[in-house]
């Protein structure tokens, strides 16, 4: 199985030539223009110390649309996800080769000159356990404002109502928003957490498995947010749950041992995948 | 059948075994210490009264009482935690944030380990050489309170770390991809949460320094003093003076120690009192400590 897949091109013509623009059909209704490019990977790299966990992978980011990561465990889809927010950086002997464009100021996120801590003002993430503060819900949202400095109470109200309204969580919370945050049930967290994210106004913002912690109805609500949230910002979520990415998003990228086995739109990979391993996994004889 | 039922009740045999042995070795432990409390208080608790904290030593053992040595306690203590609390924690947080991981700091946590378990009176040497003769701060309140305060550095360090590491890898992510520094993280979460821990080392460790006598009495406190250092907070401006840590001074320990080796039993009394106080003194401590604990835990639930 190794061995097939090193031999098997992994790069989509798709990723190499142009923005996913050519061959997309999207499926939701709203936003139907085509997309722009928001991100473009070339050749990406990834190391852990001596071991490599992403190889050579290219893909491209449509501009506020939903792009899926799907594959087994151990694949480097996280792995992958970081790279976009430079979370590897925290800890110490990884190393990334390649490139991450971020457009539309062509800027190599991934560059040795680029300051991480901007990249992430830039990026907003969504982790797969939700992770509040232990503080209550309106310094929740309110801290990565804080962070950037902002201590208007007017601009800080503002901005943390319209976030919890974007994350559908405005009407349970509006009248305790001075509540701690580990009051309210999990799928209520990960809503807050994307708040969080969503009041500095990312451009792209990650979500890393963000309801393989949820029961099906608060993963149905944060699948239902994302779907609202298309249009407006550029998504990439990794996903254990193949039904989940072929609900929510509009690309989709398989990946399997580091690599990038296959990427297009998500009707295409899902009901017509042209590699072998794509469909092996899909129809679940492995993963 | 019978097989089995016997293989059981041999278990549970050995079962009952360790429960009488571990109950035993609690009731002498625990009674031990009982008996040593009881013995103070039944000597002690009489002689407890106003005029016992509001005397000065005397000669008269009746007239004596513990005014500058409770005074001169709560002085040293002050300059301790002023000295250890914030040196403490910034080291522990240094160490566990920002320190690569690398030889020198191995050496160093080892030292700070090995510190922690370094005799007493060492660190009275060490200040009788170093704060004494080479810094010529004298017999005072500041030479007993940085010595002390040398003393639960290490401990307090250790608290620190523990207490930071406590904090869960998620919210330090949470922080930094929101685009916060490492010091943003260190002082809007990791510190506040972590606090209900490090105060409740750094007052576990101040209640071994209050009760310390070994080190007190390299550095030369005096054993019988009838004035009291002048006061933090005066009438006149500027209100605030440090002259008392000049000053010098008795504690707790140095007067029952002095008291203790007169041979009239009637200040064996106003030992075993002055005893009961410090014990109490402690008590009390140890209880903010537990308190503080259980406030900070109860807000905080990973």
């Amino acid at each position: 199985m190794v061995e097939t897949l090193a031999m098997t091109n992994p790069t989509p013509e798709l990723q190499r030539n142009s923005a996913p623009v050519l061959n997309s059909s999207l499926r939701a209704t709203s936003a139907t223009e085509a997309p722009g490019l928001k991100a473009r990977v070339t050749g990406l790299n990834f190391y852990y110390g001596d071991t490599q966990a992403l190889k050579d992978v290219n893909l491209s980011i449509a501009e506020k649309r939903v792009t899926a990561l799907i594959g087994p465990s151990g694949c480097g889809k996280t792995t992958y996800l970081r790279c976009f927010n430079r979370m590897h950086d925290l800890y110490p002997n990884n190393r990334y080769e390649g490139e991450i464009l971020l457009y539309p100021d062509e800027v190599n996120i991934i560059g040795p000159k680029v300051d991480p801590i901007e990249v992430r003002m830039r990026i907003g993430m969504v982790f797969q356990k939700a992770n509040p503060f232990p503080k209550t819900i309106y310094e929740n949202v309110a801290y990565g404002l804080r962070v950037r400095g902002v201590r208007k109470r007017s601009v800080l109200d503002e901005k943390v109502e319209q976030a919890l309204q974007e994350a559908a969580l405005w009407d349970e919370v509006k009248d305790r928003l001075h509540d701690l945050a580990f009051n309210l049930s999990g799928g209520q967290q990960q809503r807050l957490c994307i708040a969080r994210a969503l009041a500095t106004d990312p451009e792209i913002l990650l979500f890393d498995e963000p309801t393989s912690a949820l029961d099906p109805i608060a993963t149905a609500r944060i699948e239902e947010l994302i779907t609202e949230l298309r249009g407006r910002v550029t998504i990439i979520i990794v996903t254990h749950n193949m039904q989940q990415a072929a609900r929510v998003s509009d690309y989709t990228a398989f990946m399997y041992l580091g690599e990038l086995i296959e990427f297009g739109d998500t009707d295409i990979i899902f009901t017509n995948p042209s590699h072998k391993q794509t469909e092996d996994y899909i129809t679940g004889r492995y993963g | 059948m019978r097989s089995v039922q016997k293989i059981i009740s041999r278990n549970k045999l050995a079962d009952g075994l360790f429960i009488v042995v571990g109950l035993l070795a609690l009731f002498i432990s625990i009674g031990t210490l009982l008996a040593l409390i009881l013995d103070l208080a039944l000597h002690g608790a009489p002689r407890l009264s106003w005029q016992f904290f509001t005397s000065f030593p005397s000669r008269f053992a009746e007239k004596a009482g513990i005014l500058s040595a409770w005074v001169g306690t709560c002085m040293v203590m002050l300059v301790t935690a002023a000295c250890a609390v914030p040196l403490g924690i910034a080291a522990g947080t240094y160490l566990e944030e920002y320190a690569p991981r690398n030889w020198v700091t191995d050496v160093i946590e080892i030292n700070i380990t090995n510190l922690a378990g370094v005799p007493s009176i060492v660190y009275g040497l060490m200040a009788l050489g170093l704060f004494i003769y080479q810094f010529n701060l004298g017999q005072s309140v500041l030479t007993a309170g940085l010595t002390l305060g040398l003393l639960i550095l290490p401990m307090v360090i250790i608290a620190t770390r523990e207490a930071v590491r406590a904090i869960p890898r998620n919210i330090r992510e949470a922080v930094y991809a929101l685009g916060g520094t490492q010091w943003q993280s260190i002082r809007d979460h990791v510190l506040p949460y972590s606090m209900g821990g490090i105060l409740t080392g750094v007052i576990i460790a101040m209640s071994r320094a209050i009760g310390e006598s070994a080190p007190i009495i390299t550095i030369g406190a005096l054993t019988f003093i009838a004035f009291l250092p002048p006061s933090p907070v005066q009438t006149t401006p500027p209100f605030l003076s440090l002259e008392w840590i000049t000053s010098p001074y008795t504690v707790m320990p140095i007067q029952m120690f002095n008291w203790v080796s007169r041979p009239q039993a009637d200040f064996h009394v106003n030992a075993a009192a002055a005893g009961l106080v410090l014990l109490l003194m402690t008590l009390a401590m140890n209880g903010i400590a537990i308190y503080l604990r259980y406030r900070f835990r109860k807000r905080i639930k990973w």
